[in-house]
C-alpha cells in the first residue's frame, strides 16, 4: 500500500540525510521522495511516498515527528489532494517515426524539449498512471532514458499544510 | 568584548549549570580545553579513554537526573565516545557530547583524524549539530541541554570545527529557545485519563509494569500512591528498578527474561496491565504473542513513537508518567485487598533460588551485599550474568540506585558509571559489580577513580569468561563454547594494588562476611574478587520465542 506523507522541514543542511536514514535503519521503504523549499526559504517540503501497511505508516510519521528538524508530517489523501510528477524521456526517434511520437505527445500534452537526429527528449507532467501510460506507449521505439523527479502533491481547496505560527 | 567560540562554549556550559565535564583532549578539540584552562567554575575529569568519559558522564546523569556532559577531538575521540553516546540513547539518559572537528576548510578531505561523527551518530542521538557559525555556539548548547533534558531524554551531540573554535564572537546567552520541530507534551490527553482510571477501577486482576520513565520522570511517589490505593501489584522492568520498593509488599520484581516468576505469571494472569514509562522491549514481553494474552493494555509513555510499536496500546496515553499518573490519581478509588491479592501472594510463595553448592555462588555474595547495605548504595553493573543476579538478588528500594546499561547491554559500562555516580553524590556509597569480561574492557578507570580520591568499591565476580554467553551457547549452540574461557587472565588483586587500590580474593562462603565487612568500611577505593564457578547460569530463564509464563527454573 503507497501513502503520501507531506513533511515540512527545516532548510539546513544533513536534514535529508537525516530523514533518508531513518528511512534505511527503521526498515522503511521509500518509493519516492522530492524535496524542495516552500514559500518561507526557512522551510522545506519533502513529498514522501511511503511503502507499507497502516502500521508502517505511522511509524514513519511518528518517528519523523521526532526528528528535531521535522517540523510537521502530514498524510495527503489522494482524493482531496492534487499530486504531479515530472517525467523526462529521451526516446529513439528516427524521422520515420518521428511524427508517430510528435502524435501521442500531443495527446498526452507532453512537450517535446529536445530533438537531435536520432532521438527526442519529451517532458510529461501528470499523475503516477499518466506517466505510466506514456511510458507504456513510447517503450516500442525505444527508451534511451527515463527520469522521474518524483511525485509531489498538494491538497485541494482551501486546505493548507503550513506550520501553526506561534502567539 | 569578544571572546573565542570555544570560550563562550565554556561559558554556555557554566551558564547551564554543569558542575563536572568528563573528557580527553587532542588536537582538534585543543581550543576548547585551552579555553577549559581558565575555567573557574567547571571541573574536567581526564578519563583514560574516551568511551569511559561518556560512560561517566551517563552515569552521573543517571544518578543527579541532571545533564551529563563529556567532551573529545575528533576522529577516533568521537569515535571513542560512539558506545557511550549509543549506550545513553537507549536508556533515554539525557548527555550532552562534545567533540572537536578539523577546520571547516578541510571538512570532507579525509585529513587526520577526521571522521562525519554527527553523519556516524545521527541513528542514536536525540539530535545533533555541526557547528558552521561561531556566534550560533550559544544557542546550539542552550538548544542541546534543552533538548536532552525534556522529553523523553536521550544524547545530544555537538560538533565544533577548530577553527570555528577560535573565531571570536560577542557572548550573549540565549534566554528563550524556538524550536518549532521540537514540542515535547507532558500532558495526558483528559479522556484518556478518564478511560484509564475507569480500567483501573473496574480491574479484577490488574499490574503495573513500572519502567524508566518512572525513575527519569521522579514518579516513584505517584507510583506508590497508585499502588496503594488500588492495591496494584508492580512488577518493574530492569530499566524501572527502584522506582517501587522491592521491600514492599505489592512488590513483584523485576519482569522478563530473567524476571521473577510470580512477576511474569501474574501479568500473564492480569486482565489489566498499565505500563508506566516503560517501551515493552523484546527481552521483557518474551513472545509478544503470548504477552499478557488475558489483559487490556494502559501504556502511559512520553514518546508517542513507543505507543504501539511493540505491543498494541488499548488505552495509549502520551505524556509525562509523574503528571498523568497525578491525574489519574484523582479519578481512581480506593480499593480493600481483593482475592487478585491474595493469589498474588500464593504466586510470591514459588519463588526463585539458586543451588548453593560447595562452591562460592555469586548470588549469595550479592543477598550477602544486599542485606548488609540495604539498599543505601548505588550500584552500578556492567552486563552479563552478574547484571541479571544483581537485578534479581539486590533489594532495590530508591529510585537512581540501579545504574547498569540496559537497552544496549554494553560491557565496560559499570566502572566509569560508577566514577560519574560518585560525582553526583559523593556522599553514597557506590558500589561496581562486574565479572571478570567487563572489567577488562574499562579497567584503566581504576587510574581516574585513584587520582580524584573517589571511594569506588568493587565486587569482581571471577569465572575467568563470558558466563551469559557461555549459557546462551549452553541453550542455543548444545553446548558448544565458542571463544567463552579466557586462556588467561591476570591476577586482579595485584593490578589493582599497582593502582594503590587495596583487593583480596575470596574462594568460598565463610569468606564472605569479612570480605563484605571491609568491603564496607574501606575509606577509599576496594577490590574484592569472588571466585565463582562459570557454569552457574542465571535463572529462571525464558527461552527465545517462549511467552514469558514460560520460565526454565522459576
Amino acid at each position: 500500500m503507497k501513502t503520501t506523507l507531506s513533511v515540512l522541514v527545516e532548510n539546513h543542511p544533513g536534514v535529508l540525510s537525516r530523514v533518508a536514514g531513518l528511512f534505511s535503519r527503521r526498515g522503511f521503504n521509500i518509493d519516492s521522495l522530492a524535496v524542495g523549499t516552500t514559500e518561507n526559504p526557512d522551510i522545506s517540503r519533502m513529498t514522501i511516498v511511503v511503502d507499507g501497511d497502516d502500521y508502517i505508516v505511522e511509524q514513519v510519521k511518528k518517528q519523523l515527528n521526532k526528528l528535531v528538524d521535522v517540523i510537521k508530517v502530514s498524510k495527503i489523501i489522494p482524493e482531496e489532494s492534487v499530486s504531479r510528477e515530472l517525467v523526462l524521456i529521451k526516446v529513439d526517434a528516427e524521422p520515420q517515426v518521428r511524427s508517430e511520437i510528435i502524435h501521442i505527445a500531443e495527446i498526452f500534452r507532453a512537450n517535446i524539449v529536445d530533438v537531435s537526429r536520432k532521438s527526442m527528449i519529451i517532458e510529461l507532467t501528470g499523475d503516477k498512471d499518466k506517466v505510466t501510460a506514456f511510458e507504456e506507449l513510447l517503450k516500442p521505439f525505444g527508451i534511451k532514458e527515463l527520469v522521474r523527479t518524483g511525485i509531489i502533491a498538494v491538497n485541494r481547496g482551501t486546505k493548507t499544510i503550513k506550520i501553526e505560527e506561534e502567539d | 568584548m569578544k571572546i573565542t567560540a570555544a570560550e563562550a562554549l565554556i561559558r554556555s556550559l557554566e551558564m547551564e549549570g554543569v558542575e563536572v565535564v568528563f573528557g580527553y583532549p587532542g588536537g582538534a578539540i585543543l581550543p576548547v580545553y585551552d579555553s577549559l584552562f581558565h575555567a573557574k567554575k567547571l571541573k574536567h575529569i581526564l578519563t583514560r579513554s574516551e568511551q569511559a568519559a561518556a560512560h561517566a558522564a551517563s552515569g552521573y546523569a543517571r544518578v543527579s537526573g541532571r545533564v551529563g556532559v563529556c567532551m573529545a577531538t575528533s576522529g577516533p575521540g568521537a569515535t571513542n565516545l560512539v558506545t557511550g553516546i549509543a549506550t545513553a540513547y537507549m536508556d533515554s539518559i539525557p548527555v550532552v557530547a562534545i567533540t572537536g572537528q578539523v577546520s571547516t576548510s578541510l571538512i570532507g578531505r579525509d585529513v587526520f583524524q577526521e571522521v562525519d561523527i554527527t553523519g556516524a551518530t545521527a541513528p542514536f542521538t536525540k539530535h545533533n549539530y555541526l557547528v558552521k557559525r561561531a556566534e550560533d555556539i550559544p544557542r546550539i548548547v542552550k538548544e542541546a541541554f534543552y533538548i536532552a533534558s525534556t522529553g523523553r531524554p536521550g544524547p545530544v551531540l555537538i560538533d565544533l570545527p577548530k577553527d570555528v573554535a577560535e573565531t571570536k564572537i560577542e557572548f550573549k546567552y540565549p534566554e528563550q529557545i524556538t524550536l518549532r520541530g521540537y514540542k515535547p507534551k507532558y500532558e495526558g490527553h483528559p479522556l484518556q485519563i478518564s478511560r484509564a482510571a475507569e480500567a483501573i477501577n473496574k480491574a479484577l486482576r490488574p499490574v503495573i509494569c513500572a519502567g524508566g520513565g518512572v525513575n527519569s520522570s521522579g514518579a516513584e511517589q505517584e507510583l506508590m500512591e497508585l499502588a496503594e490505593k488500588a492495591q496494584i501489584p508492580v512488577a518493574t522492568t530492569l530499566m524501572g528498578i527502584g522506582a517501587f520498593p522491592e521491600n514492599h509488599p505489592l512488590s513483584l520484581g523485576m519482569m522478563g527474561m530473567h524476571g521473577t516468576p510470580y512477576a511474569n505469571r501474574a501479568v500473564t494472569e492480569s486482565d489489566l496491565v498499565i505500563a508506566t514509562g516503560a517501551r515493552f522491549g523484546d527481552r521483557l514481553t518474551g513472545r509478544v504473542a503470548g504477552f499478557a494474552p488475558k489483559a487490556r493494555i494502559i501504556h502511559i509513555d512520553i514518546d508517542p513513537a513507543e505507543i504501539g510499536k511493540n505491543v498494541k496500546a488499548d488505552i495509549p496515553i502520551v505524556g509525562n508518567v509523574k503528571r498523568v499518573l497525578e491525574e489519574i490519581l484523582k479519578e481512581v478509588h480506593q480499593k480493600q485487598p481483593t482475592e487478585w491479592n491474595e493469589r498474588i501472594a500464593e504466586l510470591k510463595k514459588n519463588t526463585f533460588t539458586y543451588d548453593k553448592k560447595n562452591k562460592l555462588c555469586p548470588q549469595e555474595i550479592i543477598e550477602e551485599l544486599s542485606r548488609r547495605t540495604a539498599g543505601n548504595a548505588i550500584i552500578t553493573t556492567e552486563v552479563g550474568s552478574h547484571q541479571m543476579w544483581v537485578a534479581q538478588y539486590y533489594r532495590f528500594i530508591k529510585p537512581r540506585t540501579f545504574i547498569s546499561s540496559g537497552g544496549l547491554g554494553t560491557m565496560g559500562y559499570g566502572l566509569p558509571a560508577a566514577i560519574g555516580a560518585k560525582f553526583a553524590k559523593p556522599d553514597e556509597t557506590v558500589i561496581n559489580i562486574c565479572g571478570d569480561g567487563s572489567f577488562q574492557m574499562n579497567l584503566a578507570e581504576m587510574a581516574t577513580a585513584v587520582e580524584n580520591n573517589l571511594s569506588i568499591k568493587m565486587i569482581l565476580f571471577n569465572n575467568q569468561g563470558l558466563g551469559l554467553v557461555r549459557q546462551l551457547q549452553e541453550f542455543y549452540c548444545k553446548k558448544r563454547y565458542s571463544q567463552v574461557y579466557f586462556g588467561f587472565v591476570p591476577d586482579f588483586v595485584k593490578l589493582a594494588e599497582s593502582y594503590r587500590i587495596p583487593a583480596m580474593r575470596i574462594e568460598s562462603r565463610d569468606e564472605l562476611p569479612g570480605a563484605i565487612d571491609r568491603l564496607i568500611a574501606e575509606k577509599g577505593c576496594f577490590l574484592l574478587e569472588c571466585m565463582v564457578d562459570i557454569y552457574e547460569n542465571v535463572y529462571p530463564m525464558v527461552l527465545n520465542g517462549s511467552p514469558i509464563n514460560e520460565m526454565i527454573g522459576g
